[in-house]
């Protein structure tokens, strides 16, 4: 707890509050319980040197870079959760994947922009790219929450209540719902039990992806309306990369159509603010 | 210098997306070429030659076929049960193969070693081979040991059904041993040792369950069968450890002794981890952590999270020991499951550290030596296969081929990820269909280069099968100072990798034979299969020590006697023989390239 500015949704008015818990470290908390629970409960991670790895890696980057390009220590909020994400999510009996990996999930965020912002959640690029790139040595984490209910029960039930928190549990809402009803037609498509299509949402792979990834607020549209069609939309994009059967099927979704939208909502602000103020094309930036 | 600054990181980032190409082509896991006019012998000092079917070795397992209920993932329920032993069953110093076959009413194979290079199948005319029947499970391996200390090795058969033993008549017949009825009547055991875990003289048996001992796989309830888990499942079949009384009785003692687990055990091995005198045991788990028993005197502990080998569950299926530094100390190999951008769990071989204290700390160091990634990956074996007095690793690969087209592995990766509610019961599992998982894999030969590193020489040295591996066995077939390979393949034919090494590499054994004869009451003997006691030789500065096993691998008995390559140098200082019983012999400048005999005085 400290005294501190905090930003309201989308950069509107700043106010002053006193003892006012800042909300850029609740993703933070929340996935740094999701690595503790799952460690201490069942040990599942591949080894915590090659997390802290992951992790010293990204804060590294983040530093240099946000040195480099913007002339100031950045904030490492971001950093850590897509270095602790990196951690948890890449699997590898090499060391070498966990470093690159968060290397490139960082570095993205500076080079791979449009209207001065990024445009891919960074975890999710890097994860991508190591699992098309070096499917020789990555895999995916595909493990679960042990033999009962309640880890993973707590890790719902935090990460709900955090999400709701900042604003964001209506992306999870609708990306969970829109997977189940994805799930029911899949399985009715391919003659497969129901509870195979459903099985993938109960992994902490999931939880990871349904908490950090597609509710980044740097990387997802600004209307609440369109922060769920969004989340629909990977839903669907990744119920039919299913059907053809690829094993990680939300990373390369939301690969695909999370910048797509942020692109799309760029032209049509542009659009509507050219026809606003003639001769105006600019898109503010975050 | 911001000016440039995007460019710059831009040049970077694309370098680090190209990384992985470049490791792939240029980094120390670079797959090496296979040049296939290369000189094998010149090159890596040795050439396998497959010739099973010269050398009279013809035999193709058959799976089972379990419970209707589980049809439509039969291929990967009945996947095991291609077991493999070596024996020298009537003394006549030429090693024989025992083979267990799975489907109902198909036969096991024991083929007579003629000592010409080739073998007669005599499995029925001694009394092993209708073993197979519904009434009482179908096999899953073999291992032989001589519980009665007569000089001839006994036959333990472990099945998905009822545990046997049989006592062997001299080398010309086996009876069954009708007072082992503490044996289960109806376990799923896939892994079994023999250990003299209490040094009393006489040979004692772990056995290890993988499903529940609660369920006859022909019979099912329901479909309630399968792991809890993926990676933690608690729901297998349990542990037995049976103590020899003598005369062919035996009293279940593995609560008392503390060997207590209901893991899915795929592969043991025991061997003295710790100096003690006292056989460890190491359980290598499908769908969970490995377990490491220690010995403290007689009565058991689990410290697997205490020695470093109790993390990170994996799918472990196999369990060997060997010196892989020359240093006198055992590293266990574990295999798992490895599949490109699916799943990378990666073997592990842990070594041991040398850090002092009541037990020893292991690391897994498969990634660095480069033996971590082989595939869905089975049975493993430690040998020196080209003489050069380092040990080097046999891997067999690969789980179902079926088409070569369609692949079970989304479907099989959906579920594996899943909550207990949808893993645990077979009929949540997608049909297989016709589909491969993890089918087709080649082997892996890797050769020690003695700095730490193994390189892969499989293809270059005639390894080129892709059947679905599951045992190994190493052997020294002819008597010519080489280790032959044998491979026991799931709906697949045995294979017999003849070795030939390069001249004037030089070798030795040592045939040990415990000093017990027959129940040895209170005097300080060793069971007569000599099974723990550790040869230790050395030589040029060097030291390697090898045990005198009950099993290991997967399913798998190596033959008896221990083969040492020497490289070069055919001078050997002296071997230490350490027996359970606690004596100590040592042998001065024994003769290279022979075969030593030593029988333990009592």
């Amino acid at each position: 707890m400290s005294t501190r500015t905090v930003l309201t949704e989308h950069g509107a008015a700043p106010r002053r509050t006193r003892f006012q818990f800042d909300k850029r470290y609740l993703a933070p908390l929340l996935v740094t319980i999701v690595l503790v629970v799952g460690q201490v409960t069942f040990g599942f991670l591949e080894s915590w040197s090659r997390t802290l790895l992951a992790i010293a890696t990204a804060i590294v980057f983040e530093l240099a870079l946000g040195r480099l390009f913007f002339g100031k220590w950045p904030h490492l909020a971001s950093a850590y959760v897509s270095g602790i994400s990196v951690g948890m999510l890449v699997r590898s009996p090499m060391f070498w994947p966990y470093a690159l990996c968060s290397a490139i999930s960082i570095t993205s965020k500076y080079v791979l922009r449009a209207n001065n912002q990024h445009i891919w959640n960074p975890s999710n690029f890097g994860i991508v790219a190591m699992l098309v790139l070096a499917s020789d040595t990555v895999a995916g984490l595909s493990v679960q929450w042990g033999n009962n209910l309640l880890p993973m029960v707590v890790v719902w039930a935090f990460g709900a209540a955090i999400i709701h928190a900042v604003g964001r549990f209506h992306i999870t809402v609708t990306y969970v719902v829109s997977f189940l009803v994805f799930a029911v037609l899949r399985a009715a498509w391919t003659g497969h039990p129901l509870l195979s299509e459903v099985a993938p949402i109960t992994g902490p792979m999931y939880q990871l992806f349904i908490f950090f990834m597609i509710t980044d607020p740097r990387t997802t549209v600004r209307p609440v309306w369109g922060q769920s069609l969004v989340a629909f939309l990977v839903a669907a994009v990744e119920a039919v990369m299913r059907l053809y059967e690829f094993v990680y099927a939300p990373f390369y979704a939301l690969f695909m159509v999370g910048p797509a939208a942020l692109l799309l909502e760029h032209a049509l602000a542009r659009r509507r603010a050219a026809a606003t103020v003639p001769g105006t094309a600019a898109v503010p930036s975050r | 210098m911001r000016r440039f600054a995007r460019p710059l990181v831009a040049l970077l980032f694309l370098a680090m997306l190209a990384t992985p190409y470049l490791m792939r082509r240029y980094g120390p896991h670079a797959a090496a070429r296979v040049d296939p006019g290369i000189d094998a012998i010149a090159q890596y000092g040795f050439r396998l030659t497959e010739s099973s079917q010269a050398a009279g070795l013809r035999f193709t397992h058959e799976a089972p076929t379990l419970d209707s209920k589980l049809a439509h993932i039969m291929p990967q329920v009945a996947s095991m049960g291609a077991g493999l032993s070596v024996v020298d069953v009537d003394r006549d110093g030429h090693q024989d193969v025992y083979v267990t076959n799975s489907r109902e009413g198909s036969k096991n194979r024991f083929y007579r070693n003629r000592g010409d290079g080739t073998f007669e199948e005599i499995a029925e005319q001694l009394g092993i081979a209708d073993l197979n029947q519904p009434s009482t499970g179908v096999s899953m391996g073999a291992v032989w040991g001589d519980y009665d200390n007569d000089g001839y090795e006994d036959l333990l058969l472990y099945r998905w059904g009822r545990q046997e033993l049989y006592r062997n008549n001299e080398g010309e017949s086996f009876t069954r041993v009708e007072q082992a009825d503490t044996l289960p009547g109806w376990a799923n055991v896939n892994t079994a040792i023999w250990l003299d875990y209490d040094r009393d003289g006489l040979l004692d048996i772990f056995m290890g369950g993988y499903y529940s001992e609660r369920l006859n796989l022909w019979r099912l309830a329901d479909t309630k069968i399968m792991p809890e888990s993926f990676e933690y499942a608690n729901n297998g079949g349990r542990k037995y450890l049976f103590r020899n009384l003598g005369g062919g009785r035996f009293e279940e003692v593995s609560q008392r002794a503390g060997l207590s687990s209901t893991r899915w055990a795929l592969a043991a091995v025991a061997a003295d981890l710790r100096g003690t005198g006292y056989p460890d045991i190491f359980i290598a788990n499908d769908y969970g952590v490995s377990e490491l028993f220690v010995n403290e005197g007689g009565r058991f502990r689990e410290v697997g999270r205490q020695t470093g080998v109790g993390y990170a569950p994996k799918s472990g299926m196999n369990a060997s020991v060997g010196d892989v530094f020359n240093a006198g100390r055992f590293a266990i190999y574990v295999s798992n499951i490895s599949e490109e951008g699916i799943l990378l769990q990666g073997n592990n071989l842990w070594v041991p550290t040398g850090a002092s204290g009541p037990l020893p700390r292991y690391e897994n160091l498969a990634t660095s030596m480069g033996v971590a990634l082989g595939g869905w990956s089975w049975g493993a074996q430690f040998g020196d296969l080209n003489n050069d007095g380092l040990l080097d690793l046999y891997l067999v690969n690969g789980y179902v081929s079926a088409s070569r087209e369609e692949s079970y592995w989304y479907d099989f990766a959906k579920v594996a990820g899943g909550h207990e509610v949808v893993i645990s019961d077979a009929k949540n599992w997608p049909a297989m269909g016709q589909r491969s998982l993890g089918g087709y894999q080649p082997k892996k030969v890797w050769i020690n280069d003695g700095a730490g590193r193994f390189v892969d020489v499989a293809p270059m040295v005639g390894v080129t099968d892709r059947h679905d591996g599951r045992s190994i066995a190493l052997a020294d077939l002819q008597n010519r100072g080489v280790l032959d390979v044998l491979v026991g393949n799931q709906r697949g034919p045995l294979l017999l990798y003849r070795n030939d090494v390069a001249p004037g590499r030089h070798w030795i054994g040592f045939a040990l034979e415990g000093g017990c004869s027959g129940d040895p009451g209170d005097t300080r003997c060793t069971n007569r299969s000599a099974i723990g006691a550790q040869v230790t030789i050395h030589w040029s500065g060097q030291q390697q020590v090898q045990e005198v096993s009950g099993g290991s691998g997967f399913c798998s008995q190596n033959q008896r006697p221990l083969h040492f390559g020497l490289g070069e140098d055919a001078e050997v200082e002296k071997a230490v023989i350490r027996w359970p019983s606690g004596r100590v012999d040592e042998v001065v400048r024994p003769a290279a390239n022979r075969v030593h005999v030593v029988k333990e005085s009592v």
